[in-house]
């Protein structure tokens, strides 16, 4: 385990509510059990750690009414959720990638307020639950993430390598449980200046963080940090350990460095590990001045120097902090052999933000279930007896006395008859019925460019992408249809099918040759998925083209004219929403097909030379966060 | 309950206070709804309302809270108590209650929400009583929905009928209930969670796009202040206590004045212009418009609708109504903002 890591459990056990908690992302395995059971040790006796599955229910997570206890007591008797009960503890939330994004804004709201407010089940129940949450984090592609509004507002976003270190660092870094004691009752009277508060926004903006909840959260770390050593007031250390926890996971970019301040920081760095990144990149350590910087005084340049001279440990910080932002940074840099993995984070935020992330829809009669809901059974939906046992329960008393009253006078017409107390009532009002979460089927359109311009040997790849493609989909059961454009006007060659042997012959029976009608080709295109979407599929347009339209909306043909039809075109694309993709089929990456891609919102992939094979991966990372 | 952060503490975040301050000046503009980033204040604001708006007239044992000086929307109890022979209005007791701001937290359930059997005597007493929900508890007040965009599709039905009727309707267990239900609607969430289906869009009255700030000098005042409130809540509350009774004196005067404030037929003319040179659909836009830019007015001390007011209510009250233009990629903030500025000069 790393020093880090170390302090991350004993700071979150100091005070677990006020900082949210942990994103840790690892795969399982002993070094994230090893933590786990760090922070158990240090956590108070008391204190609850409890787990929450991955499905779990309203009713377990919030609490709702315990129907045994009801029916026995007589009265309505109130069932803790697994919140409330972590009141003062911590909750670990078990592959919490996959959480719903209903779920987590159960627990986001539980952060905010630090209670549990029940309406349900004829209950109203507000439970406190000051708690701290571990969100465990085992995904692995990039696009397998924890819900955005919980993982900011957790403190601590941490990654596990899977790899254990058994070193040194083991030993030195041990936190005891009395040391978090004393600082839980220290930290009330920990103050933190002006100056750090400052210092953390600084260096949150610098570091291109939007939030505010994330330099608030570093302040309160800093207190924590403060805390556990024993301090009441806020220093350079505890800011630095704020900064390197807190901000550097989340920056979205580099600082910009303040003018001046060239190479100052190289040297009393060199002693790092990270020589390889800093030869790499000589630019982070010097602008990891900046927040520090900030934070003694943000007056001059010229206090630098001695800033560093003075404290070693702020230098310390500064460097880990480079290092991380170095790595936040690689991430996005665009590289030719993350092209694949950078597709589908352009797809996937694309997609994210035009509110089509949870492609899944729901269904009432196919798919996973997702609980119950008070409904008629009709139109196929299907009764959910247990829910409908359980709503009707309590009132059985109550429905017998009166189907009692009103039986009176005909039961003595008919004393052979049932006793209605054998009977349970059950009324339209009880009915639930069982609702399923059905993941949208994906549908691809590929749409490919078969004039002149286009190369003949492109439409040869295209066609083994669509196939390729489709053997895939067999697995997955996804679907796909081939437009194709050339002369003056598109044509669907093949319509949303399943059938490879089809898709293959109709494929292998297009010509080439022609003008480029791209607006015709993306209205058609567009128009295709509209349909496709309303049959409630998901639509991913993968377009094949040099962007080198000749043939106007109208059939005439003008480059000039052709071009702007294409461009609004695109445009009205990207108002609808759908995912696309824009392969650029030219020989050398193009303007023209940049801008086409940029104004469809498209996510833009330059094919110099490109096999079937590598067209095939390329489709597949852009489908990959959609099939969820 | 706790301490909720102070109203008038919250930096910037102008147009989101000044829709809650109109719709708490005139409810039937017909809630507010707030979409921004994470971590702006949406959910912090609304919750902050509660403490900030003065106190109502309730009649005394009411489960509802009706006015007791109202003419109509009132319970069936009151009306019967009004109804009673003799008892004139002196006789109808009344308290002055805070404005409700109910929380609808997710996860709630429908007989919750809408009001059931209650629960208890039944079981203990086999009696049918109506035990009143959420939409009762809201009568007269605020009903906030925090991310609502992931409400339950069967809880957005439903209260978008409520909210439009002003009356809640329940038939359960061979009850037969229906009371008044006049709340504003205020939601607030996060747009890329999922966007909200049109129709409820279309029942808020104004929306507030609300955005990180980026200048240093307010985040650090919005983290300085917020640092203050949670170290000491009381001490923080106390000092923006005058800072918050100065703006429910604003809200106050504002209400009395809002009959006042006249509505020429130029201003009309102007908003009608507005909403057909944006195409929006339905007649809502202009009439929230004018009611907005009405209690805008009454909010500024004024007593005449001037472009002025139109101009500033126009985004919040239009820019969730227009259709989406595929040869216009601008937001539709800008649009609403150019063709103002297209009406009546920059």
């Amino acid at each position: 385990m790393t020093p880090d890591a170390a302090t991350v459990a004993a700071l979150l056990a100091v005070d677990a509510a006020g900082l949210g908690g942990v994103a840790l992302r690892s795969p399982p395995g002993a070094e994230r059990d090893e933590w786990l059971s760090l922070l158990k040790q240090l956590l108070p006796l008391n204190a609850p750690l409890r787990r929450i599955p991955l499905h779990i229910n309203d009713t377990a997570l919030l609490g709702g009414l315990d129907l045994g206890a009801t029916l026995h007591a007589g009265k309505p008797i109130a069932q803790q959720g697994v919140l409330a009960q972590s009141d003062g503890g911590v909750v670990v939330l078990a592959m919490a990638e996959r959480l719903s994004l209903g779920t987590a804004a159960r627990l986001t709201a539980v952060l905010d307020t630090h209670e549990v407010a029940i309406e349900r089940d004829s209950l109203t129940v507000r439970r406190p639950a000051r708690l701290g949450m571990v969100a465990l984090d085992e995904g692995v592609a990039d696009d397998e993430k924890l819900p955005a509004a919980l993982l900011d507002r957790l403190a601590f976003h941490m990654v596990f390598e899977g790899r254990m270190h058994r070193d040194a660092a083991q030993d030195n870094v041990t936190w005891q449980a009395e040391e978090v004691l004393k600082a839980r009752a220290l930290l009330p009277q920990v103050v933190a200046s002006d100056e750090t508060l400052q210092a953390l926004c600084a260096a949150a903006s610098a570091l291109g963080i939007d939030s505010l909840r994330a330099p608030l959260l570093a302040l309160r770390v800093a207190r924590a940090a403060a805390a556990l050593s024993g301090q009441t007031e806020v220093c350079q250390e505890h800011v630095a350990v704020a900064a390197r926890l807190v901000l550097a996971p989340r920056a979205t970019r580099l600082p910009t460095p303040p003018p001046g301040e060239e190479t100052q920081g190289d040297d009393s760095q060199g002693q790092d590990t990270q020589e390889q990144d800093k030869q790499d990149q000589p630019k982070p350590p010097k602008s990891e001045e900046s927040p520090p910087d900030t934070a003694a005084s943000d007056s001059s340049d010229t206090s630098d120097d001695t800033l560093l001279d003075n404290e070693p440990t702020d230098v310390d910080a500064g460097s880990s902090l480079a290092e991380s932002v170095i790595q936040a940074a690689r991430a996005a840099i665009p590289a030719g052999l993350l092209a694949a993995l950078k597709l589908g984070e352009a797809v996937r935020s694309r997609a994210q933000a035009a509110g089509r992330s949870g492609a899944a829809q729901k269904s009432q009669t196919r798919g996973r279930p997702l609980g119950a809901r008070r409904s008629e059974p009709r139109a196929g939906a299907r009764l959910n007896v247990i829910e409908t046992l359980r709503a009707a329960a309590p009132w059985q008393k109550l429905r017998q006395q009166e189907s009692a009253m009103r039986m009176a006078p005909s039961q003595q017409a008919m004393p052979g008859q049932v006793q209605p107390s054998h009977r349970i009532h059950v009324r339209r009002e009880d009915f639930h019925i069982t609702r399923f979460k059905q993941t949208g089927q994906t549908t691809t359109l590929f749409v490919v460019d078969a004039s002149g311009s286009s190369a003949l040997n492109r439409l040869a790849e295209a066609k083994g992408a669509v196939e390729l493609l489709l053997a895939d989909c067999y697995v997955r059961r996804d679907r796909v249809a081939v437009l194709a454009f050339r002369g003056k006007t598109a044509e669907l060659l093949l319509p949303p099918t399943r059938s490879l042997a089809r898709a293959k012959r109709s494929l292998a029976g297009l010509p080439g040759g022609g003008g480029t009608p791209l607006a015709s080709a993306i209205d058609a295109a567009r128009e295709l998925a509209d349909q496709i979407s309303r049959r409630g599929e998901t639509p991913i347009i993968v377009l094949l083209t040099d962007g080198r339209g000749n043939i106007a909306r109208d059939g005439t043909s003008g480059r000039a004219q052709a071009n702007e039809d294409a461009l609004a075109a695109a445009r009205q694309m990207r108002m609808d929403g759908i995912s696309c993709l824009l392969m650029d089929t030219s020989p050398q990456p193009q303007p023209a097909a940049q801008m086409l891609a940029r104004e469809m919102g498209a996510a833009y992939v330059p094919l110099p030379y490109a096999g079937a094979q590598m067209l095939s991966q390329v489709v597949r990372a852009a489908i990959a966060p959609n099939q969820r | 309950m706790s301490v909720s952060f102070s109203f008038s503490a919250i930096v910037g975040q102008d147009e989101m206070k000044l829709a809650i301050l109109i719709v708490a000046i005139d409810p039937t503009i017909g809630g507010v709804l707030v979409f921004g980033d994470r971590g702006t204040g949406k959910s912090t604001a609304v919750r902050a309302l509660a403490a900030l708006l003065p106190k109502m007239r309730s009649v005394v044992g009411c489960r509802y809270g009706c006015d007791p000086a109202a003419k109509s929307g009132q319970c069936e109890q009151c009306v019967a108590l009004k109804g009673q022979p003799g008892a004139g209005k002196a006789k109808i007791k009344s308290h002055l209650v805070p404005v409700p701001v109910v929380d609808l937290p997710l996860g709630a359930t429908e007989d919750r929400v809408v009001g059931a059997l209650d629960l208890e005597r039944a079981l203990s007493q086999g009696v049918k009583a109506f035990e009143p929900g959420l939409l009762a508890r809201a009568n007269r007040g605020f009903l906030y929905i925090d991310e609502v965009n992931l409400l339950e599709d069967h809880l957005v039905d439903l209260l978008i009928d409520v909210a439009a009727s002003g009356e809640n309707v329940v038939e359960r267990e061979g009850l037969s209930v229906r009371h008044p239900a006049r709340f504003v609607l205020v939601g607030s969430g996060n747009p890329e969670e999922g966007e909200l289906r049109p129709q409820l869009l279309d029942r808020f009255g104004l929306s507030v796009e609300v955005k990180t700030p980026k200048d240093l000098a307010s985040r650090v005042e919005v983290v300085r202040r917020r640092d203050a409130f949670e170290h000491d809540p009381d001490a923080f509350t106390e000092k923006w206590k005058k800072e918050d009774e100065r703006t429910r004196r604003r809200i106050v005067a504002g209400r009395v004045r809002l009959n006042q404030v006249n509505i020429s037929d130029a201003a009309r003319e102007r908003a009608a212009q507005l909403c057909m040179a944006l195409g929006t659909d339905g007649l809502r836009g202009d009439l929230t418009l004018i009611r907005a830019a009405r209690a805008l007015a009454a909010l500024e001390g004024d007593l005449e609708v001037t472009d002025a007011h139109l101009r500033r209510v126009a985004a919040p009250a239009l820019r969730h109504r227009l259709r989406r233009n595929p040869l216009d990629d601008a937001g539709s903030s800008v649009r609403v903002d150019r063709a103002v500025v297209e009406l009546m000069g920059a």
